[in-house]
C-alpha cells in the first residue's frame, strides 16, 4: 500500500487495522457508496487516523473512492492526507488524526441516533497507544453508563503504548459495563464473530490482537 | 550542513541533564527516539520520563515535578502540547506560580500532508494569554540554543517554537532582542518579521524603502528597540503563524504615535489542504511574492532610490 500511495510514515499502523477494516466494510456495515448519506446509515467512525491508507484502499475498494485518485495521495491537490478529511473524502464519517476524538463523537452520534432508527449502529475503530489519551476514558465511563447499546469500539491492539494494559484492555471496557469480545485481529471469521456479538443493553468493545508493531 | 532546530534542541538539552540535574524532561512519545538514539533514556532513566500518549497529563506531571523543585522541559507536537493541553498548561503550571520550558516541532504548517489534526497557527496566539510567559519564535538552530539556554537558566515559563522551516543563518544574538537588518529613509514604512521569515522577507522588499526589524520573541516584546527603530506612521507586521497575533504589543510599544499597523499572516488555519509546507506557506501568501504584495498594497512602499 505504501508503494501505491507514498505513505511510508504510517505503513504500521495502517497495516494493522485492514483486515478488520475489510471485514467491517465487506460484512457487517450497512453502507453504500451510491447512499452515502442514507439517514439509516451505519456510522464507522476512524479514531485511529494515523495511517489511513488501509481505510482508503477498502473504501476503494468498495466503491467509495475512485482508484485513480489514490495515485496523488498527501499532495496539495490530493483529497487524500495523511489524515482523513470527511469534508473531502466520500463515506469518511469525521475527520481525525489526533487521537483521543472518536469515541466521544461516537457517544455523542450514539446518543443523537435516538430510539427511532433500531437498525442504526455506530462503529469506532481506536488503538491501544490511542487508549493512553484520557479523553477515551470519560467516553468509556458514559457510554456504559448510558447503555449505549448500538454502539461497538474496536480497539487494535499492536501493543504500541507506551506503558501498556497489562490487565487486558478489554477489563478497562468491561468496569465500565461493556461487553466484550478478544479476537485475532487477522482471523476474519473471529474477527466477524466479535463484531456481530449479541449485546442488546449495553456497548461492546473488540480488541483485535495483531501482535506486536504489525 | 547545520542541524535542525529539533536535533539542536535535543542536543542542547542533553547537555542541560548533564549539567543540572534539576533538569527533567517529560515527553508524550513525540521526540522519544531522538533521546534515546542519543543514549539520555539510558543515562536519565529518572530524568527522562514519558508519560505515553497523554498530553494533558504530560503538563500535569512537570507541573508536579516542578512543585517538587525541578526544572521541566516539556517537548511535543505543538497542536498537542499547546492546543490540546491548554487548560493544563494554564492551572497546572501557570497558576500553581510553577515554571517550565515548553518546546514544541510541528509550526503551523511544517507538517502540511497530515492535515488539519497536524496544523498549529494558533499556538503563539494562546500561549501569549498566558501572564508571565514567553513565547520565542526562533529562526535558526543557533536561536534555538541561545533562548532554550537562556530560559532554562533563568527557570522561568517559556514556549518555544521550533520549526523545520529556518533561516540561513542566525539573524541575533540576544535573547529577546529585536535586531536591525535595514534601514529605510526616516519616513519609509517598517516591517517586523518574526521567526524563520526573515530570509523570504529580505528577499520581498529587496529593492523597497523599507526598515526591517527581526524579532524571535513576540512576547515580551522588544519595545524599546522598536521605538526606536519606527520613524515612520507605517508598520508592517509579519508573522508565520494566526494572523494579528502580536498586534496588542505593537500597538502597546507605539500607543502614543500615529501609526498604521497592517498584519500579516495565516489567516485560513484550515485550508483543506496537504503538500508541502513551501505549497502552504504559498497558500497563505507568506511567500516572497506575497509578503511582497502585502508590503506594497499596504504601504504603497516605493522602490529605494526612486
Amino acid at each position: 500500500m505504501s508503494l501505491m500511495t507514498g505513505d511510508e510514515k504510517h505503513s504500521e499502523a495502517a497495516t494493522s487495522t485492514l483486515d478488520v477494516l475489510w471485514i467491517l466494510y465487506d460484512r457487517v456495515l450497512n453502507v453504500s457508496p451510491t447512499n452515502p448519506e442514507a439517514k439509516t446509515r451505519d456510522r464507522f467512525y476512524l479514531s485511529k487516523g494515523h495511517g489511513p491508507m488501509a481505510y482508503y484502499a477498502v473504501l476503494t475498494a468498495k466503491g467509495f473512492l475512485d482508484p485513480s485518485t489514490l495515485h496523488d495521495f498527501g499532495s496539495f491537490h490530493s483529497q487524500l492526507g495523511h489524515h482523513p478529511d470527511r469534508q473531502l473524502v466520500n463515506g469518511v464519517e469525521i475527520s481525525s488524526g489526533s487521537l483521543g476524538h472518536g469515541l466521544a463523537l461516537a457517544v455523542g452520534a450514539t446518543i443523537g441516533l435516538g430510539t427511532d432508527q433500531t437498525d442504526t449502529r455506530v462503529f469506532c475503530l481506536l488503538g491501544d497507544g490511542e487508549l493512553d489519551e484520557g479523553s477515551n476514558h470519560e467516553a468509556i465511563a458514559l457510554a456504559g453508563r448510558l447503555g449505549l447499546f448500538r454502539l461497538t469500539a474496536i480497539v487494535i491492539d499492536n501493543q504500541s503504548s507506551m506503558h501498556g494494559w497489562p490487565n487486558g484492555i478489554e477489563r478497562r471496557f468491561e468496569v465500565e459495563g461493556w461487553t466484550s469480545a478478544v479476537v485475532d485481529g487477522r482471523d476474519h471469521e473471529e474477527i466477524h464473530r466479535g463484531l456481530v456479538a449479541s449485546h442488546h443493553e449495553s456497548p461492546h468493545v473488540v480488541v483485535a490482537n495483531v501482535g506486536s508493531r504489525s | 550542513m547545520i542541524d535542525s532546530m529539533r536535533e539542536r534542541f535535543t542536543r542542547v538539552t542533553g547537555d542541560l541533564l548533564r549539567t543540572d540535574d534539576r533538569t527533567v524532561v517529560v515527553l508524550a512519545v513525540i521526540g522519544h527516539s531522538l533521546f534515546a538514539d542519543q543514549g539520555l533514556t539510558h543515562r536519565y532513566p529518572q530524568r527522562i520520563i514519558d508519560v505515553g500518549i497523554r498530553e494533558q497529563a504530560q503538563i500535569g506531571v512537570a507541573g508536579g515535578l516542578a512543585l517538587q523543585g525541578f526544572k521541566p522541559i516539556v517537548s511535543g507536537y505543538a497542536p498537542f502540547l499547546i492546543d490540546r493541553a491548554y487548560e493544563q498548561i494554564k492551572l497546572d503550571l501557570a497558576h500553581q506560580g510553577s515554571s517550565a520550558v515548553l518546546v514544541s516541532v510541528g509550526a503551523s504548517w511544517d507538517s502540511s500532508g497530515s492535515g488539519r489534526t497536524h496544523l498549529a497557527p494558533e499556538d503563539v496566539a494562546l500561549m501569549t494569554t498566558l501572564p508571565e510567559w514567553s513565547v520565542h519564535v526562533p529562526g535558526h538552530p543557533d536561536e534555538l540554543e541561545l533562548l532554550l539556554r537562556h530560559e532554562h537558566g533563568l527557570g522561568s515559563s517559556a514556549y518555544i517554537r521550533t520549526s523545520i522551516q529556518s533561516n540561513s543563518r542566525p539573524y541575533t544574538t540576544a535573547p529577546g532582542r529585536i535586531s536591525t537588518l535595514r534601514h529605510g529613509s526616516d519616513a519609509a514604512p517598517t516591517v517586523l518579521v518574526m521567526g524563520p521569515l526573515v530570509d523570504v522577507t529580505l528577499d520581498a522588499v529587496r529593492d523597497l524603502d523599507v526598515t526591517m526589524l527581526y524579532a524571535t520573541t513576540p512576547r515580551p516584546l522588544d519595545t524599546g528597540a522598536l521605538r526606536a527603530e519606527v520613524t515612520g506612521t507605517d508598520v508592517v507586521l509579519i508573522e508565520p503563524y494566526l494572523v494579528g497575533t502580536s498586534v496588542a504589543g505593537v500597538m502597546k510599544a507605539l500607543s502614543d504615535r500615529p501609526i498604521r499597523l497592517f498584519a500579516h499572516g495565516v489567516t485560513d488555519p484550515d485550508i483543506r489542504r496537504y503538500g508541502t509546507p513551501n505549497e502552504h506557506r504559498a497558500a497563505h501568501h507568506l511567500d516572497a511574492s506575497g509578503i511582497r504584495e502585502f508590503v506594497i498594497r499596504s504601504t504603497a512602499a516605493p522602490v529605494a532610490g526612486r
